[in-house]
């Protein structure tokens, strides 16, 4: 019977060993839920940083708007924790847009270049910078620093391309 | 299942194939005979024609032509933008008048953009020859047939120089032309088969010559008996082995992973392809198309529509891409007074359009004319009540009621565990729920959610690659600047401490100068002025006194001054 407990105790052991699960690190899963504008709404410097802080529990789970209640339900799924509606101190969902430079006015200062937080902003100094739209991720950074006011946010209109169905509206007769 | 069918004398109708079955499937009411009364017609030229550059699965084709331009018939247009895209073509010749957004056909009733062409009347054609397929390079004759702008005329409208690929097993053993032609009202590929049956297989060859084909088989619904006999005869004389088999009229027998059931008894993996197991299917007009690109040198520039529903003279027609559904009824004897609206497609799959201004695509198999008599309005929506007469009716083996109760309350997850991507939306659940719901728009619904919750994933993905990245290179940035500044520190004192060679070289040259210095301060002193030589001592006491004092000067202006 010894000998038993003995074999099965090596044998879980090295099962816990040889087959040990590399889990996520509870940051990468909550940025991995977090939409990746960088925006810094949430009052942290990028989305690893607020990861970090949630992760931490330096900060609430609703304070991303761009994520919206759709990423604050995720949130609270993977963390078992209530459901929040969202802050209205970090600002309220927008509609997805992209920012646009106005060519003509542009001074070529690079301000808006160094504030971009994913290179999406193409351009040298003294010459007319421009978005690259694909890589804009409706931060809105840019914008301030922009001595001028030559850039605007420009909501992403739909087309063929991001056209959804729609959830269907059926009339419901009640059983009577 | 095999018909008796005077005149085919083809060995493939004596032999005895076994069909199989695909589950569920239902029978709606066909009303197919009324618009196969009357021949094939060719359309005349519409006033204008609005070709959309995005007509086929995958990306829309560039624009290569500009407003005001001459083309002629067959001229490219719009050029295929990457792999899963192919080319447009002026349908006849005229003038291009825009390139601009048009109403086209789409279930949003957005527009899209489309090139605009005003004919001249002569329809003349660009010059254009056969291809000699069997001595080309095979990707180059695939890449050819991408630039004539074939793709699926079935309803999918999948670039077919992709499928015509036979992949690394340099072989594709089944070729299969779909005819089945299930959905309700229509009749082009019925129509097609019944007049151009040699063509359609002079096309099969092509493919079968592509993709080392083995066997080729043509599915065709027993409701079909004209397009049978007249494949039969074809078959007969097209010189390679060709079964044209009837397959027992189900609705969606046409589908071509049900299609694929029935003739091989082989299930298309889920989430996989036909290719998987070694089948390729093509529509009976994809055939065709092919077969004129091939054999004449002429792109994909018209299709066969049926026009039919509410109109006073239901027709097949020859239609050129991107004449105006408005234009197009008008050949049919127009719409009845009653009519509500039109759909393109059937009354199972079709998509209801916006307007009538929408102009034919190469997806068009079918304009369907509705009115309330004809398309009662669907009854009020009840709960579910889960008796499963939809799952008894799906063709794919799918779970409907599951699927619906997950896409009605947005768990899309679970959408996906049920195999929601399966679904072909050929609404047999609707069509047989006894509470009437709209359980195919829950599946579209869960579907385009799903695209795009996928696509902003990948973008938020190569957002954050992006934005590390940027990261990182500001923390190199600032780096290497510190890296340099502390180079630079570090050098000065090292010009102090002589040793190294530069300092050697330095002290030497310093070294020179300073001796032609000290020689040229020699020279001059060992110069006596010629004008002091003849003066009287007297001057020379007085001078030397100046000289003195200057030297004295001289010796004071060296001294630091005290402060």
């Amino acid at each position: 019977m010894a000998g038993l407990a003995v074999f099965l105790g090596a044998a879980l052991g090295f099962a816990a060993v040889r087959f040990k699960v590399q889990e996520d690190p509870i940051v990468e899963q909550i940025d991995a839920i977090l939409p990746q504008t960088q925006c810094g709404q949430c009052g942290f410097p990028g989305c690893k940083p607020y990861a970090t802080a949630i992760a931490n529990g330096e900060a609430e789970i609703n304070q991303c708007p761009p994520g919206g209640e759709d990423g604050i339900h995720k949130l609270a799924e993977l963390l078992g924790v209530e459901f929040k509606p969202l802050n209205a101190e970090h600002g309220e969902p927008k509609p997805k847009s992209v920012a646009i430079i106005d060519e003509a006015t542009c001074i070529g200062c690079t301000l808006c270049i160094q504030a971009c937080p994913v290179d999406a902003i193409l351009g040298a100094a003294k010459q007319m910078h421009t978005v690259i739209a694909q890589e804009c991720t409706g931060c809105e950074l840019c914008i301030a620093p922009c001595p001028v006011d030559c850039i605007s946010m420009v909501t992403i209109k739909e087309d063929l391309a991001t056209w959804k169905w729609k959830y269907p509206v059926v009339q419901m007769k009640a059983a009577s | 299942m095999e018909m008796e069918i005077p005149g085919g004398t083809n060995e493939s109708r004596l032999m005895n194939r076994t069909l199989y079955e695909f589950n569920g499937g239902v029978h709606p009411d066909e009303h197919k005979q009324v618009s196969t009364a009357r021949p094939i017609a060719l359309a005349p030229l519409p006033k204008q024609l609005v070709i959309p550059l995005s007509q086929h699965i995958g990306q829309a084709a560039k624009a290569i032509v500009s407003v005001g331009d001459q083309v002629l018939k067959g001229q490219r247009i719009g050029q295929a933008e990457g792999y899963v895209s192919v080319s447009v073509h002026a349908p006849t010749s005229g003038t291009v008048t825009a390139i601009a957004a048009h109403a086209v056909a789409h279930p949003s009733g957005l527009s899209d953009l489309c090139v605009s062409i005003v004919p001249d009347g002569a329809d003349q054609w660009v010059e254009h020859a056969s291809l000699d397929y069997r001595n080309m390079e095979p990707s180059h004759l695939r890449n050819l047939l991408r630039d004539m702008g074939i793709a699926g005329l079935g309803g999918a409208v999948f670039p077919s120089f992709i499928k015509l690929n036979p992949g690394a097993a340099q072989k594709v053993p089944t070729l299969i032309l779909n005819g089945g032609e299930c959905e309700p009202w229509i009749s082009c590929d019925d129509m097609l088969m019944r007049e151009r049956a040699v063509e359609i297989l002079q096309g099969a060859a092509v493919m079968r010559f592509m993709l080392n084909s083995d066997d080729v088989l043509v599915g065709i619904e027993d409701n079909k008996p004209e397009a049978i006999a007249a494949l039969r005869v074809a078959a007969a004389e097209c010189g390679f082995p060709v079964e044209v088999i009837a397959v027992p009229t189900v609705y969606p027998g046409g589908g071509a992973k049900q299609l694929i059931k029935v003739l091989t008894g082989k299930e298309v993996p889920s989430g996989g392809r036909s290719t998987d197991i070694g089948v390729a299917t093509f529509n009976v007009g994809t055939a065709y198309a092919l077969h004129r690109a091939v054999n004449h040198g002429e792109p994909l520039i018209s299709r066969i529509v049926t026009v039919t529903g509410n109109v006073h003279r239901p027709q097949n027609f020859e239609v050129l891409i991107g004449m105006p559904v408005a234009e197009l009824v008008r050949l049919a004897g127009s719409v009845k007074d009653d009519t509500s609206g039109y759909v393109m497609g059937g009354p199972m799959m079709g998509i209801t359009l916006a307007g009538d201004d929408v102009p034919v695509v190469k997806a068009t198999n079918c304009i369907l004319a509705q009115s309330p008599g004809l398309f009662p309005p669907a009854p009020p929506a009840m709960p579910c009540i889960r008796c499963t007469r939809c799952a008894q009716a799906c063709p794919a083996d799918l779970q409907p009621q599951e699927l619906y109760w997950f896409a009605r309350a947005k768990n899309f997850g679970k959408t996906q565990e049920y195999n929601l991507f399966d679904c072909i939306e050929c609404g047999c659940c609707s069509y047989v729920c006894p509470s009437h719901i709209p359980l195919v728009q829950y599946y579209r619904y869960a579907k385009s959610e799903i695209w795009a919750k996928e696509k902003d994933k990948k973008a938020a993905d190569q957002a954050r690659e992006r934005h590390e990245f940027r990261q990182l290179r500001i923390e190199r940035e600032k780096r290497e600047r510190a890296a340099k500044l502390a180079q630079r520190a570090s050098a000065k004192p090292a010009e102090v401490a002589s040793g190294s060679p530069e300092d050697a070289a330095a002290a030497a040259k310093k070294a020179t100068i300073q001796a032609a210095i000290e020689r040229a301060k020699a020279k001059k002193d060992s110069v006596t002025p010629k004008n002091v030589t003849d003066l009287p001592p007297e001057k020379l006491q007085e001078i030397a006194e100046i000289e003195a004092r200057r030297a004295k000067i001289r010796e004071i202006a060296q001294q630091p001054v005290d402060e």
